[in-house]
């Protein structure tokens, strides 16, 4: 098998991060109206961080919270039931703008089940997508507003985006 | 977290992994029944044919809610309403049913083993909601849920069971249920009611009612079932109240963190007094709540299909 490629390493997942924090700065100017939603498992971490970035460039916390949304998959009787993560909503979405947080943006199902999901919490005012890779594939008409870096990828290939596990460096890296 | 099954049938063939797996995914459902908009489509399009050969109606409710809040199409089927009356066998009613593409079948039936039958002849998923007096698999997993909510665990936990364990489908499938998770379960009742024969499925079996319930963290009480006991077990119910029942003597006996939990429906005055049925230790109506939630989790976890469970 062949080795990993390393596509970023920790501190360029920093770099890339603190790049999405601004452009989400300079998009929305009504800074207190936004809050970020990190989709489990990996867009959870990321939403974390955007929010640290975020709070230090606006000089006041952003909300956060974490939206499970396999209860509105669309392959739901196609696979094994998948684990379902906690979903901690603190916050009031309608009239907001809420930019959703995942790790790896492919087929864009995962997005498209975020969208009902978060339209049983309330009707934000605008709906944004922030993504650390984008790899392509896509299987709908769904696009990020933000991402982190385009990467190319085979179909066949797996993007594994690995943050805070304990005696590891961050890294995403792409496995054939 | 593991689930690769197509049918709940009982809790005897489950692991204990299985268990805790319904278990978690159950949290997260109950959570879903405490928001704005209390349904989700996971289920959208799957049809739902509730099989009740036997009356019932608080596991009946449950199980509609359940099926309602996942977006489920939804047949319900009772005994005095349907062919059974006209002599159509089991098998051919979900054969019929089988023909209008019944995704899940529900069933509630006198005979123990008329799930298992039915997983044989049809191809939908079937779920047990009580078969005779063998088991009553939902019931025993809100009960495990309840108790997990409260006391953050399970294992090392004292569970005594109080009454009619001879006729009662839920004593045999918490029995399961509490002993794979690693609780020790003590069993309690008249002699008649709660043979020492219980002892092989790893339990302690005691008809001292005082002594039963003494070092218990859960005080789990079944109902008297007058209509499943062909000849009288026991003197009357007015000495089953003296000699078995809750009172507030007994409980003052109890540890004060001791908890009680009835599947219901409750016997006020029979196997449990009024005021403690309304206690703050009682957990009746978390108990009702739950089953909503274990019983969407079942659903959810039962339509899922062969594939890996991983996400692309």
């Amino acid at each position: 098998m062949p080795e990993p490629t390393v596509i970023l390493n920790s501190a360029a997942i920093q770099r890339a991060l603190t790049r999405i924090a601004h452009e989400i700065a300079e998009r929305n100017e009504a800074a207190a109206a936004v809050v970020l939603v990190g989709i489990p498992a990996g867009g959870v971490p990321l939403a974390q961080r955007l929010g640290t970035i975020l709070a230090e460039i606006w000089k006041h916390a952003v909300p956060t919270g974490s939206l499970d949304v396999s209860m509105h998959r669309d392959d739901l009787d196609q696979r094994a039931a998948p684990k379902i993560h906690p979903t901690i909503m603190p916050f009031d979405v309608a009239g907001k703008t809420v930019v959703l947080v995942d790790d790896v943006l492919f087929s864009g199902r995962t997005a498209r089940a975020a969208l009902d999901a978060l339209n049983d919490f309330g009707r934000p005012k605008h709906i944004q997508l922030a993504v650390l890779i984008d790899r392509g594939h896509r299987e709908l008409p769904i696009r990020a507003d933000f991402v982190g870096k385009n990467v190319p990828t085979a179909i066949t290939e797996k993007v594994r985006v690995r943050l805070g596990l304990p005696n590891q460096n961050d890294e995403v890296v792409l496995e054939k | 977290m593991s689930w690769n099954r197509k049918h709940l049938l009982d809790i005897e063939s489950l692991t204990a992994d299985e268990i805790i797996t319904v278990l978690d995914t159950a949290k997260a459902f109950k959570a879903v029944g405490e928001r704005a908009i209390k349904k989700v489509p996971a289920l959208r399009g799957k049809t739902v044919v509730n099989l009740f050969i036997e009356p019932s109606t608080r596991t009946r409710i449950s199980f509609e809610l359940a099926e309602q809040r996942l977006t489920a199409d939804i047949v319900n089927f009772s005994a005095d309403a349907s062919s059974f009356k006209k002599g159509e066998t089991l098998k051919d009613t979900a054969l019929n049913l089988e023909a209008l593409n019944a995704d899940f079948i529900v069933i509630r039936h006198s005979a123990s083993g008329a799930p298992h039958f039915l997983s044989r002849v049809v191809n939908a998923s079937i779920i047990n909601a009580g078969d005779g007096a063998h088991e009553h698999p939902t019931q025993a997993l809100l009960d495990a849920f309840t108790i997990r909510e409260h006391k953050e665990k399970i294992a090392g936990l004292n569970v005594t069971i109080l009454g009619d364990i001879l006729y009662s489908r839920v004593a045999r499938s918490n029995i399961w249920a509490l002993t794979k998770l690693g609780a020790q379960v003590t069993l309690c009742g008249p002699s008649t009611l709660v043979p020492k024969t219980f002892e092989q499925m790893g339990c302690r079996v005691t008809h001292n009612v005082d002594e039963a319930i003494r070092d218990a963290d859960i005080i789990h009480l079944l109902r008297i079932q007058h209509e499943r006991q062909r000849k009288t077990m026991f003197p009357g119910i007015g000495e089953y109240t003296s000699l078995f029942g809750l009172n507030k003597a007994r409980l003052a006996k109890t540890k004060p963190d001791a908890l009680i939990m009835h599947p219901g429906p409750v016997n006020r005055g029979v196997e449990i007094d009024s005021e403690i049925a309304d206690c703050a230790r009682s957990l009746i109506l978390e108990q009702v709540t739950n089953g909503l939630a274990v019983r969407m989790a079942v659903l959810f976890l039962l339509n899922g299909g062969k594939g890996p469970q991983e996400i692309a």
